[in-house]
């Protein structure tokens, strides 16, 4: 019901791209065989939502959006009664990207967890805050701007937390030797 | 309880509780600024004790990780170990045997026991009762010997690898843990009498520090902390894991919001704990406890997966992203501890300071699990 609800609403972000295939992806075991066979080079993923199978990946929905559609995207989520779960990002060195995971979970036994993703420069990286949709994101972003110097654009205190004060590395970064 | 009637700004002074302070038990460090008794502002710092485990998740193998996760929370490390091994034997697709998955739900339960026992000793030392610390940490030792008899440590736990169990209990244990269920249920009783009822405890929590459904979720609450605010969440029944569909047990929820909810809860949820434990040694079922083909190195298949699972501290979540080699991606520790803290700031503005103290305990912290 929800994930029905959830997913058709998320899909409203992205009215150009009705082609966009929906479709379940074939589980992650069957991914890497195909792959070993045929090492190409991936394309890097459209924006868009896609189904994933709980039973593998522990998540039913992945939407990827533009930071511009951010807000947007968790707005709805929080219409919705969704409880914010964490906060993350992944270094992408190799696209030279910085990427954004926010998880999404409910209270209640209508089991839908979310994922929301986004990509920024690694040049760049500076997301908008979701402090004034969530409270709890606060530290969330605090934490990710401290291990990979990801900016959130309008945040109202994004000083190290778990880092020193003084820090002035970003130990995630791939880039950054122990 | 109630806000002061007219906070005077001007005449603020700021007070710093920890980071060596007895009441955050760990070094957590809350800057707050007061108005007499009452806090005006408050700022959590955290971060003392941060030993970035996500880095060192980075750059060890599977396998040299593993005891990692039990160095996070000091008083429930199974718990994490049991989140962390279900997400890699999700990803890599390896089978875990029966038994092996049901001794790590009775291991697991009890050591949420231990760690609610040690939290409501502490608690109530908070409040000013010092002997029942002493009652509750007699019984958390038939726990803690138990558990050294099967994993051979007394707190950091490493007993769960990949695929099963390190060791296989043995029927001392199982006599053990049949033994302790009767012997805890009585203890239960001491406890309410000793302390539940009594006046001066209770006067101290009802109706302080009432945190709205709505604050939970805006912070990502979970454990005692949403479910002392009418919120019926418990990952073991929201996302059934391992063997837990296989047992009867309740949520216990409490609907007042306050600080003794969600004393309420925890001490319920010690009950619950024994029945799964009863059931579980009821239950068990022969076998082995290691999958017969020996694992080689763990390798996971490119993706993003996520396992949650419920610590005696609430929602745990391990995130992995795999690029199909030996040492994940990026590996994200949720902590519960930390949503829990988060929503400190925001909550004790306008209580007085000795409240705030006991809003903390009630929220069950552990700092190390906060800072990772």
């Amino acid at each position: 019901m929800i994930f029905e609800k959830t997913k058709q609403a998320l899909q409203g972000l992205f009215p150009q791209s009705e082609k966009t295939p929906v479709t379940a992806l074939p589980p992650a075991q069957e991914d890497a065989a195909e792959s070993k066979k045929t090492p190409k080079k991936e394309e890097p993923r459209p924006d868009g939502v896609v189904e994933r199978d709980y039973k593998v990946h522990g998540y039913h929905l992945d939407a990827q959006v533009s930071p511009a559609q951010l807000l947007e995207a968790v707005s709805l989520l929080d219409k919705a009664e969704f409880f914010i779960e964490s906060i993350t990002g992944v270094d992408w060195i190799k696209e030279d990207q910085m990427e954004v995971i926010y998880d999404f979970n409910r209270y209640d036994f209508d089991l839908c967890r979310v994922v929301i993703r986004t990509r920024v420069p690694r040049s760049n990286p500076v997301v908008p805050t979701i402090t004034d949709i969530y409270a709890g994101a606060n530290w969330h972003e605090r934490e990710t701007h401290d291990f990979f110097g990801i900016k959130f654009d309008g945040h109202p205190h994004l000083i190290p937390l778990l880092l020193p004060e003084d820090a002035d590395y970003h130990p995630l970064c791939k880039d950054f030797k122990v | 309880m109630s806000a002061p009637i007219k906070l005077r700004p001007d005449e603020t002074f700021i007070l710093n509780v920890g980071p060596q302070h007895p009441a955050t038990h760990g070094v957590l460090r809350v800057k707050m600024e007061m108005d007499g008794e009452y806090i005006v502002n408050a700022e959590t710092v955290i971060g003392y004790i941060h030993r970035m485990h996500e880095k060192m998740g980075e750059l060890k193998t599977y396998s040299q990780f593993l005891m990692n996760l039990s160095r996070m929370d000091y008083l429930g490390a199974l718990g994490y170990s049991h989140g962390h091994v279900l997400l890699i034997e999700k990803a890599a697709g390896i089978e875990v045997p029966e038994r092996a998955e049901y001794i790590r739900a009775i291991t697991v339960e009890l050591n949420r026991i231990a760690s609610h026992l040690f939290w409501f000793g502490a608690f109530v030392m908070d409040l000013g009762g010092f002997s029942p610390l002493m009652y509750a940490l007699q019984d958390r030792e038939y726990i803690l010997d138990m558990l050294e008899a099967i994993t051979g440590s007394r707190l950091t736990y490493s007993y769960y690898r990949f695929g099963g169990l390190y060791n296989d209990v043995d029927d001392d244990f199982i006599a053990a843990a049949r033994r302790f269920i009767p012997r805890m249920r009585t203890s239960m009783k001491k406890y309410h009498k000793l302390v539940t009822g009594n006046i001066i405890f209770r006067k101290r929590l009802e109706g302080i520090a009432p945190l709205t459904p709505e604050i939970c979720r805006k912070y990502g609450a979970s454990s005692a902390v949403a479910r002392g605010s009418g919120i019926n969440f418990d990952v073991r029944k929201n996302e059934p894991y391992s063997v837990y569909p296989e047992f009867d047990f309740d949520v216990p929820v409490f609907h007042e919001c306050d600080s003794l909810a969600r004393y309420n809860v925890r001490m319920a949820e010690i009950e619950q704990s024994l029945r799964i434990i009863e059931q579980g040694l009821d239950k068990l079922p022969g076998g082995p406890i290691m999958p017969e083909k020996k694992l080689k190195a763990i390798k996971v298949p490119p993706g993003d997966y996520y396992q949650a699972v419920e610590t005696a501290r609430g929602s745990f979540g391990v995130r992995l992203v795999s690029d199909g080699g030996k040492t994940p991606y990026r590996l994200k520790l949720r902590s519960p501890t930390y949503s829990n803290m988060h929503l400190f700031d925001e909550s004790c503005r306008g209580m007085l300071i000795m409240d705030a103290l006991a809003f903390m305990g009630s929220l069950d912290l552990v700092i190390p699990e906060i800072d990772r």
